[in-house]
Formats: C-alpha cells, sequence, structure tokens
C-alpha cells in the first residue's frame, strides 16, 4: 500500500519564518507535519508537482536612452520553461520609447504567457 | 628603417630617468617596454620612498648614487610637478639588542656621507611620533627620507622626454638584441628598431637582454615584497616613515604614510625563481601586520583597501653594475638595481649619460629644451574658486566619475590623451587614481571603461586593464543563448 | 557665494531618497530638493532587474525597475526639484551642502537635510584576497550593472565568492545568459542572503555551494585563470590538503555591503560601530540636529520595502523639523543596544514621550530556530519579547513595542535559542 509513497524535504520560502517543510504523498495527497502553514503547504504542493518561477531578463532595445530593457514574464512560468525562454528572448529587439508593462512577446516558450517591459525607457 | 641614436630597454624608472635626461639633447631617442604602459616593473610596486642613503653598504656604487641622488628630488618634482614630500623617517629600536644596533647605524651613515641624522631618545620618538608603540627604547630621525608618488614619477619623466621628442614604444617586448658593425639591432615580435647605443635598463630581465649579446656572468632572481594599503580614515596617525631597526637580511617592514594620505605597511622579503609571481599570499599578508604592529601598534588588516606585491630584481654576483664593455661599444648596461632604484634612478641617469658620452655619444644640448611639465588639473585639491575656473574651462570637470578619490570625468580624459597615456585601466588608475579609493573602482568600474571606450575608438569589450588578454569584459549578453 | 535655500534637502535617489522626498513635500516642506549624482533616479534598483521587491509596501511582487518607477512618478508629478548627475561634496554641521555640477559647484542650504546614499560593496582588498591581480574580477554589483543595464558579460566561467543576495542574483543571471557558474564559495558556515535566493537562483539551477571555505589563490597573468579554495578547519585555518582548484575566468565578489557614509563622517555626525552608518532615533534623526538618515546609509536592509518605510518617516521627520515642530533628541535620553544574540538594532536612541508603538529593525548573528527576542531596561526586566520560528542573520527582524518609557533608560536586545534558554 506504500507503493506511491514519496517524501519531499524543501525550504519554504514563502515568509521569513523559512520553515523546513517535510511533506509525504500518498497517491497524490499530501501529508505535512504539524505545524506548517496553509500557506507554506500551498507552496509545497505547487513546488512539488510543477514549481514556476518569474523571468527577469533584458531585451535589446534600439533608439533609446539607453540599450538594455528590462523585462519580466507577466505571471510565474514553469521552471522547466526557464531555458527555452532565454534562447527565445535573446533574438528580441525592441524599439523605443516603450512604456512600463507594455508586452514585449505575447507568448514566452509557448507558455501562453507574454513578456512584459519592467521599465519605461524614451527614445532619444 | 628608422635609425635611433639610443634604444631603452624598459621604461621603469631607470629607462625614464635616463630617456628625459638624453631628451636633453639633440639626438633621437626610443624607449621600448614589454608592458602596455611605461612605469616599469618593480618602479610600480615597492615602498616609494626617496632615500637618503643612510644605510648604505658604504663605498658602494649603490651608496655613491642614492646619497647623490636624493638631493635631486626637490627640483626635479618641482619642475615636472610630481607629488613629493620630504616627511622624514624615524627609525624605532624596540629591543635592547636593537637599541644597542643604533650607534653602528649612526656610523654607517655618517660612512655615506649622509650627516644629518640624529640619535633620539624613547620620549622625543614618542614626542615626534606619539602613535609608536610606548615599548619603543630610542630610535634615530633620519630627516631627508621622503616620499613620492612612484608612477607619476615615472610618468612625469616619460611625458617631459616626449615632450622634448623621445618616442615610447610600450607593448613591445624586446625578444633579441644583435651587434652588428657598429648599430644595434633590436627585435621584437612587432618589428625592429636599428639604434646605434643602446641602454639596458630591464630591471628583472636585464640577463635576458644582456644575454642575447653574449653577457652571461650575472643572473637576476625575483625577491617578493607584498605590501597592505591602508585606508585614509584608518587611526594610524603617524606622519613620517617608521623603519625598524635593520637585520642582515633586509630593511624590514615599515609603515609609512603616503604621498596620497593612505598608509602603506609591508614589504615581506621572498627569495623565488619565478619572475611572474607578483601574487600575495595569506602567509605573506599576515606577517606584514605582526612585524608591523611592533612599531605601530594601532595597524590593523581590517583597515586595508587593497595589497599588492613587487619584485626586487636580485642580482648575482650582488650591487649595481652600471658598466659598459670594450667589445661591444655602445651597450650599457644597468643591472643590480634592487632596492633603491626609485631614488638613484636620477643619479643613475646622469651616470649612465657620462657612460654614453665616453663611448662616443654627442654631448650636444638643445637650445630649447622642455624642462617643466604640468600635472593634471586635480578637482580633489583645488579650492572651490579653482573648481569653479575648472568647470568652467570644461564642464567634464563637474562630472565626479570615482567618488571615494573625487577624479572627475575630465581628469580621466585628460590622462588618456597626453603622451604617453592612459590605454587600459591601471593606466587611468595611476595617473588620476580613478579605482584607487576604498572602493577600488566599485561605482567608476563601469564609467571609466566607457570613457576609455570613446577616447579611444574602441568597444568597450576592447578595453583591458592592462593590455591585450586582460580584457575586462568577454562578449554581450544573449550571444551564448542565441 | 550664492547658496539656494530650501526646506528639506535629499541626498540620493534610491528607493530612500525618493519616499523621503515625497513624505517630507506631502508632510508640508515646500521646497524640496533630491539630489542624485547618477543621470537618473532610482538608485541601485536600476540594475537590480529581479523580482521580489514590494510585497509589503505595494502589496505586489515588482522587479527593481518596476518598484523604483513607482515611486519616480510620484516625485515627477509633485514639485520636487532633482537635481541629477549632481554629485554632493561635501556636507557641514550646519547643514550647507556644496555640489559638483556640470554647471559649477553649488551651494545649498536646507533647514534639514536627509542622507540617502546607500551602501557600497565591500572589495577584494577590505577582505585581503591572496593571488595575483589579473583582470576578471569584479564585485558582483558591478558585474550587474555591466549585465543588466549595459549588456555585458563579464566571463563565461564564473566563480563567486559570498553568498549574499547579490552573488546568488547574480548567479542566476549568469546562468541564465548561458554562462557556466562554477561555484559560489562561502566563508560562513550559513548563506549571507536570503532563503528565497538560495532556493531560486543557486538549488533551481544546481549551482554547488561550498560554505565554511576560503580562496587561497587567484591564478591569472592578464585574465583570471582559476581559483583555488580550501575548506576551513576547526581552528578557522584553511586546509590546503583538502584544496579544490578550478578553472574560471571571473571571479566575482559579494562579500557585503557598508553605508556610504563619507559625508556623515564630514558633517561629524556620530556613527554605530556595528550597523557603520549613524546613529538615529526612531524619526531618523541622526546626532547633528537637523540631518536625518535612510535606508542602507543608515543600516544595510535585506529588503526594499523597510528601505522606503524609513525614507518616508525620514521624509516626514525633516519637514516636521524644517518648521520647528520637531526637537532634536537630547544626550540623557534612552538609548537602545544589542545584547546577546543580536547582531544590529535600529534606531538606537529614543527620544520624546512614549507616545505609541515604536518600531525596531534587527538582525540576528546567527542562524537561531525558536528563537525569542527580549527587549530589557535598565533594571534588567523584560519589556517586551516575541518568538521567532527561526531567525537568520540575513533576513532582519522588524518588531514594534509599546509603551516604553524613554527617558533616560537603557535598553538592551537578546535572542534566546532554543537550545541555551
Ligand atoms: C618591494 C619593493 C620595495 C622597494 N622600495 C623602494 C623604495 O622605497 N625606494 C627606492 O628607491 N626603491 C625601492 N625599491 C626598488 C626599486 O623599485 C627598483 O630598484 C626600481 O624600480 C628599479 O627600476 P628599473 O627601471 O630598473 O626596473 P623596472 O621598474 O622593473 O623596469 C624594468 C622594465 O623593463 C621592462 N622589460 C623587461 N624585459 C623586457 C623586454 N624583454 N623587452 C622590453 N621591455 C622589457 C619591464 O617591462 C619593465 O617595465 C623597491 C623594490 C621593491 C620590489
Ligand atoms: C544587488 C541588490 C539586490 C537586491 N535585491 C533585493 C530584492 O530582491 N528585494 C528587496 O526588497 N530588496 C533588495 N535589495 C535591497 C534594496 O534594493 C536596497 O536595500 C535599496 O535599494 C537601498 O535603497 P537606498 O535608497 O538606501 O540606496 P540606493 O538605492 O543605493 O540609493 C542611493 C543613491 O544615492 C546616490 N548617492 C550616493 N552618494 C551620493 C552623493 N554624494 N551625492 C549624490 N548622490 C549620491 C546614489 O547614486 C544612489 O542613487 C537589493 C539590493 C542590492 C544592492
Ligand atoms: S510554512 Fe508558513 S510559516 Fe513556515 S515559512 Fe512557509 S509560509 Fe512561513
Amino acid at each position: 500500500m506504500d507503493k506511491n509513497k514519496n517524501t519531499y524535504k524543501l525550504l519554504c520560502i514563502v515568509c521569513p519564518e523559512g520553515c523546513e517543510i517535510e511533506a509525504t504523498e500518498i497517491d497524490g495527497e499530501f501529508a505535512f507535519e504539524k505545524g506548517i502553514c496553509k500557506r507554506g503547504q500551498d507552496y509545497a504542493r505547487q513546488e512539488i508537482i510543477n514549481p514556476c518561477r518569474f523571468l527577469t531578463t533584458t531585451v535589446r532595445i534600439k533608439g533609446g536612452v539607453q540599450t538594455m530593457l528590462p523585462v519580466r514574464t507577466s505571471e510565474a512560468i514553469s521552471k522547466d520553461k526557464l531555458a527555452e525562454a532565454m534562447q527565445q528572448i535573446a533574438s528580441i529587439e525592441t524599439t523605443a520609447p516603450i512604456k512600463l508593462g507594455e508586452v514585449i512577446c505575447s507568448n514566452v516558450a509557448n507558455t501562453g504567457i507574454p513578456l512584459v517591459a519592467s521599465k519605461t525607457v524614451a527614445a532619444i | 628603417m628608422q635609425i635611433y641614436d639610443v634604444a631603452i630597454i624598459g621604461a621603469g624608472a631607470v629607462g625614464t630617468a635616463i630617456a628625459r635626461e638624453l631628451s636633453k639633447l639633440s639626438i633621437k631617442v626610443v624607449v621600448v617596454d614589454r608592458l602596455n604602459d611605461v612605469g616599469g616593473d618593480a618602479s610600480k610596486s615597492n615602498s616609494a620612498i626617496i632615500h637618503t642613503g643612510f644605510d648604505a653598504p658604504p663605498d658602494s656604487l649603490e651608496s655613491r648614487m642614492v646619497v647623490n641622488a636624493n638631493p635631486l628630488y626637490d627640483k626635479l618634482c618641482c619642475d615636472l610637478d610630481i607629488p613629493f614630500k620630504r616627511t622624514g623617517a624615524v627609525l624605532v629600536a624596540v629591543t635592547e639588542t636593537e637599541e644597542a644596533e643604533l650607534p653602528s647605524i649612526m656610523a654607517k651613515a655618517h660612512a655615506n656621507h649622509v650627516d644629518d641624522l640624529e640619535m633620539l631618545s624613547a620620549k622625543e620618538v614618542l614626542e615626534l611620533e606619539p602613535a609608536v608603540t610606548p615599548d619603543v627604547r630610542g630610535g634615530l630621525l633620519v630627516p631627508r627620507e621622503s616620499i613620492i608618488d612612484p608612477f607619476l614619477f615615472v610618468v612625469a619623466l616619460a611625458e617631459n622626454a616626449t615632450a622634448n621628442g623621445t618616442e615610447f614604444l610600450t607593448g613591445w617586448e624586446v625578444s633579441n638584441l644583435t651587434f652588428n658593425e657598429n648599430e644595434y639591432t633590436v627585435e621584437s615580435p612587432k618589428g625592429e628598431i636599428t639604434a646605434k647605443f643602446v641602454v639596458n635598463a630591464a630591471g628583472l630581465f636585464a640577463d635576458k637582454i644582456s644575454s642575447f649579446l653574449g653577457i652571461d656572468d650575472f643572473k637576476v632572481h625575483p625577491r617578493r615584497g607584498q605590501f597592505h594599503i591602508l585606508d585614509k580614515a584608518a587611526p594610524i596617525g603617524t606622519k613620517r616613515i617608521i623603519l625598524p631597526v635593520p637585520t642582515k637580511v633586509s630593511k624590514g617592514k615599515i609603515c609609512t604614510p603616503t604621498i596620497h594620505g593612505n598608509w602603506l605597511i609591508g614589504p615581506t622579503a621572498e627569495e623565488l625563481d619565478d619572475k611572474t609571481a607578483t601574487q600575495s599570499t595569506p602567509e605573506g599578508l599576515s606577517d606584514i601586520v605582526a612585524g608591523v604592529v611592533k612599531l605601530v601598534p594601532g595597524v590593523d588588516a581590517r583597515y586595508a583597501i587593497t595589497q599588492y606585491a613587487g619584485l626586487r630584481p636580485v642580482r648575482t654576483p650582488g650591487g649595481y653594475h652600471l658598466r659598459t664593455f670594450e667589445n661591444l661599444p655602445g651597450f650599457l648596461e644597468l643591472s643590480g638595481i634592487r632596492s633603491t632604484g626609485l631614488t638613484s634612478s636620477l643619479a643613475v641617469a646622469r651616470y649612465g649619460c657620462e657612460k654614453l658620452f665616453k663611448m662616443g655619444l654627442s654631448n650636444k644640448y638643445k637650445k630649447h629644451f622642455v624642462s617643466k611639465r604640468q600635472a593634471i588639473p586635480c578637482f580633489r585639491e583645488a579650492d572651490e574658486k579653482a573648481r569653479n575656473k575648472l568647470i568652467k574651462q570644461n564642464p567634464l570637470y563637474g562630472k565626479v566619475i570615482c567618488r571615494c578619490e573625487t577624479v572627475t570625468e575630465a581628469e580621466i580624459v585628460e590622462a588618456i590623451r597626453r603622451k604617453p597615456g592612459a590605454t587600459d585601466l591601471d593606466g587611468i588608475k595611476r595617473r588620476v587614481r580613478a579605482g584607487l579609493g576604498r572602493c577600488q573602482g566599485g561605482f567608476c568600474g563601469m564609467r571609466t571603461p566607457q570613457i576609455l571606450a570613446r577616447e579611444l575608438d574602441i568597444s568597450i569589450e576592447e578595453v583591458t586593464k592592462k593590455g591585450t588578454g586582460s580584457e575586462i569584459l568577454d562578449g554581450t549578453t544573449k550571444s551564448l543563448r542565441a | 557665494m550664492k547658496k539656494t535655500n530650501c526646506d528639506v534637502a535629499v541626498i540620493g535617489a534610491g528607493p530612500a531618497g525618493l519616499a523621503a522626498a515625497i513624505s517630507a513635500y506631502e508632510n508640508g516642506a515646500r521646497d524640496v530638493i533630491l539630489i542624485e549624482r547618477d543621470k537618473y533616479l532610482g538608485g541601485i534598483l536600476q540594475q537590480c532587474i529581479h523580482n521580489g521587491f514590494g510585497i509589503h509596501v505595494l502589496g505586489e511582487d515588482k522587479t527593481g525597475p518596476e518598484y523604483a518607477e513607482h515611486f519616480i512618478q510620484q516625485v515627477e508629478k509633485l514639485p520636487i526639484n532633482c537635481l541629477t548627475e549632481t554629485m554632493v561634496l561635501d556636507l557641514s554641521e550646519n547643514l550647507t551642502i556644496q555640489a559638483s555640477s556640470k554647471q559649477g559647484i553649488l551651494h545649498i542650504q536646507p533647514k534639514a537635510v536627509v542622507l540617502a546614499m546607500g551602501c557600497r560593496e565591500r572589495t577584494r582588498g577590505a577582505i585581503a584576497l591572496p593571488g595575483k591581480r589579473p583582470a576578471g574580477i569584479m564585485t558582483a554589483g558591478t558585474a550587474q550593472r555591466f549585465i543588466n543595464c549595459e549588456g555585458y558579460l563579464p566571463g563565461k566561467k564564473i566563480l563567486i565568492l559570498g553568498s549574499g543576495d547579490i552573488g546568488m542574483i547574480m548567479a542566476r543571471r549568469l546562468h541564465l545568459e548561458g554562462a557556466q557558474v562554477q561555484a559560489v564559495v562561502e566563508i560562513m558556515d550559513c548563506i549571507g542572503g536570503l532563503s528565497r535566493n538560495l532556493v531560486q537562483c543557486l538549488q533551481d539551477f544546481d549551482i554547488p555551494l561550498y560554505l565554511r571555505h576560503i580562496i587561497t589563490d587567484i591564478r591569472g597573468d592578464k585574465r583570471v585563470e582559476g581559483v583555488d579554495f580550501a575548506p576551513l578547519g576547526d581552528e578557522g585555518q584553511p586546509q590546503l590538503d583538502k584544496k579544490i582548484s578550478l578553472d574560471c575566468d571571473t571571479l566575482l565578489l559579494s562579500v557585503g555591503l557598508i553605508p556610504e557614509n563619507e559625508l556623515s563622517k564630514k558633517a561629524g555626525i556620530q556613527l554605530d560601530k556595528i550597523t557603520g552608518g549613524p546613529i538615529v532615533d526612531k524619526n531618523f534623526h541622526t546626532s547633528v540636529p537637523g540631518i536625518f538618515a535612510a535606508g542602507n546609509v543608515a543600516q544595510v536592509f535585506d529588503l526594499v520595502d523597510h528601505v522606503s518605510i524609513c525614507g518616508m518617516q525620514a521624509g516626514k521627520s525633516a519637514a516636521e523639523y524644517a518648521r520647528g515642530e520637531l526637537e532634536h533628541f537630547s544626550e540623557s535620553l534612552s538609548k537602545v543596544k544589542a545584547g546577546p544574540g543580536v547582531g544590529t538594532v535600529l534606531p538606537q536612541v529614543l527620544s520624546g514621550p512614549a507616545d505609541g508603538p515604536l518600531k525596531f529593525y534587527l538582525r540576528a548573528r546567527q542562524v537561531t530556530r525558536k528563537a525569542l527576542l527580549q527587549l530589557r531596561n535598565s533594571q534588567n526586566e523584560v519589556v517586551f519579547k516575541k518568538k521567532f520560528r527561526t531567525v537568520r542573520p540575513a533576513e532582519m527582524i522588524s518588531v514594534t513595542a509599546d509603551n516604553l518609557d524613554c527617558s533616560a533608560n537603557e535598553y538592551t536586545f537578546e535572542l534566546i535559542g532554543e537550545d541555551n534558554g
């Protein structure tokens, strides 16, 4: 009956407490030690099933007061997609002016999640 | 092909001093150096003291050169606008044995014709230098021991020589030297030079240069000296150079103010074989502190802002050898200038010229020798009126690039545009101190490369720390993922 | 000599300075001058393109530039006089500011000053790293600027010394750009930065972390060719027989931040030996009447949110002082000290009547589980306590204590762990 039992150890980063969470997965159901709060449990579940990260990087920008534009995914994307996303982003070049929040690429690494500017860059 | 009257190999203190001396004559002179900049090897990493020669081996050529050179600095530093200060030194005896040594050190000074030393009681030492250890038993005051900016010294000599027609070739490593009839051919991977006279001022590599001409009666090996530089704000409190009683092996570890208001502690004395061994080591660095706290207890490695190491060119057989050779007319070898060469260079230069004249170099002096050189106007040291004037003349003086040393963009640009000018980050650092303060370039580290790239009309990726191979950046972002 | 008069002058336009300028204006100061040496406002946030900013203040997880822009827009809407590319060179005890700009030397005479100059990174020299001095050694912050703002890579095979936040963030950034991050080497037995950076910057990409190791040699004459590091023995000496040699072309240093206090020293402000910043009261008033200090200049913070909150308080206090409504603390007032287990504490002095809750920022000395934080008065009575499951040096603790008697008391914070308490 224990054939689908997995244990995971992870460091919760949701709040400054930084609990070390031990989670046990039995047949897709998660069990936690006592004292792990709800937010921590949600975090652990997500980290185990599909860890997601915001990707923050830069793209080249022409005609602006600076040459690099900081960008981010508007939502967290799956951790496995980060490398693919970086590859895709490497060839993007945009043109100033750009406003904070403007969509630079509508679909990062086929996640359906857009890449947006995280800064306003004026044209020269 | 260019034929020079004199080719000087090595643009350290010795090479540039003789170049400046020769630039007074109506002849064509070239100085070559393997490094990317003038400044030398040993000449840029030493204790920065202009010695009096009080402790030199009496009756030696070294004693004669150092003792004669010391008085020349007041006028030269005034003419060439070089930071120089006659601080004086206090030699401190801490143990009974050391105290017993003092009279013989005094006697040695007299033997070297340095007659202005003063014997000090413990009380007198502490009155002059309250930061010295309370355990002091006595000491000596050496009034004319002085401090200088060693790099600006060499740069000023080189700039002034250039103003008088001398050429400098940097990044030019001599790979062979041959004598044919009455000319020398100096070879390097970058090309060839022909000259009637050749001066070997290659310091640590003087043996290699002489060996090209079949001279193999000596060797040069490095004796490393490591240093710590301490923050200007460190509570050290000494005003003079603090010297220990020298031992048989070395002058010992000293604590000296620098001309720019920091403190310098060191050096170590480590015999090595590897002529590139300029690294600092954990043991060396802690030895320095352990040694110097005996003299000045307030010294602490926590105040360190940077470290460096220099290699003294130790000649075997030892001693200064400033020699010519009967079978090699026109060749002058300046070797064995080990631990006093920053000082002696001015005297060595004049002595060397005489030797060249004896070998037939024309001693016709120029009518219009430019004897003076002006330093780059320094914003940090200017008062408010002068600062406003500088900014008015050149708005780039209003743009502070190095926050710790308050160096402006105008000064950096000028350091690049002068001749021979800075072509890399180290060159700028040494000329105008951008990046030499306590943040060590943390703030200006990215602005200075941009200015260098703009002024030299190169891309920022081509900007180096100290010549080709020492680029500070390596490609653009995105390129590895493209 | 022409002097510009104003109510409040803020030095530095990072998050602390931006918040201070806004809050000074909103609290009634009319002439507010914000002085910044860089071309743009925003301070260090310009180059911190990663997220993790603003969760407390804006309720959103923003990147550094986004967070900065939020405040810059507010400043731009208000009649605040922003002097960019202007570097303050001198500040005197009577609050005269001397600054250099392309227009010449400026003199500003405010009624109150807020210091918000941020901090600088510790360098190779400060930690006396042995080895050669080739190109390819730089602080992580400098590398961050090159990569994020200028678009250049410092190298392709990277070793990072120090596990501060900037170091770990740069490890991820360089990895994502395709560089090979060989290792992060840390002298302490715990990381120097936040746990979320350990997880998301190192563990995510399997970047090896060597705790309790130090660098014993740097190789390479022109450019870095390799670095040797070794574990520390029980007495803290490197165990050279267990030395690890790695080839790399770049060494990034993330070995600590130091509050930028050159100007504070010039003004004669009393500095706290431990935080490295000025001693302040709850209004962020320094020992010199009329000079306030906020953000990393006062103490290196972990989260920008705290920096902004301090900046707002400092700006408000400065406006009140400029109007003559705020008094400077007197010598006889209460002091707050960092006791056992506590690294730093801010504010260090308590002023004025006990008029409500007081907020403290502390750092723990070491990782402590089941920690009890206590505040004791001169009579050694515990007047405040709070329990924490875990406290870490890298993560600041902020607590609010009520009803403290602020007249001539000496308070001490202490942190007791599960084992020794
Ligand atoms: C630790 C230490 C402390 C010292 N303290 C003092 C002090 O306080 N006061 C003092 O007076 N002296 C001091 N000295 C001594 C002084 O620094 C040296 O004697 C002096 O710098 C020697 O000058 P140089 O020009 O002969 O040699 P260097 O400065 O070494 O110059 C030689 C030059 O030759 C070049 N070169 C070598 N080979 C070639 C080649 N094949 N082709 C082209 N160029 C070549 C090198 O690149 C170099 O630039 C100290 C030395 C050390 C190391
Ligand atoms: C690399 C890095 C990563 C970080 N990551 C995070 C994170 O993920 N999340 C988070 O919440 N916090 C993070 N922080 C912390 C937070 O960003 C900083 O604590 C905050 O930016 C500090 O703000 P400040 O205003 O005190 O200083 P700064 O932002 O440094 O601003 C100081 C300003 O003063 C100017 N200045 C200094 N001296 C003078 C002078 N003499 N004249 C004129 N101007 C002057 C400077 O140019 C600068 O613009 C990070 C910090 C760093 C360095
Ligand atoms: S489990 Fe809950 S309390 Fe613990 S760190 Fe995570 S969010 Fe914080």
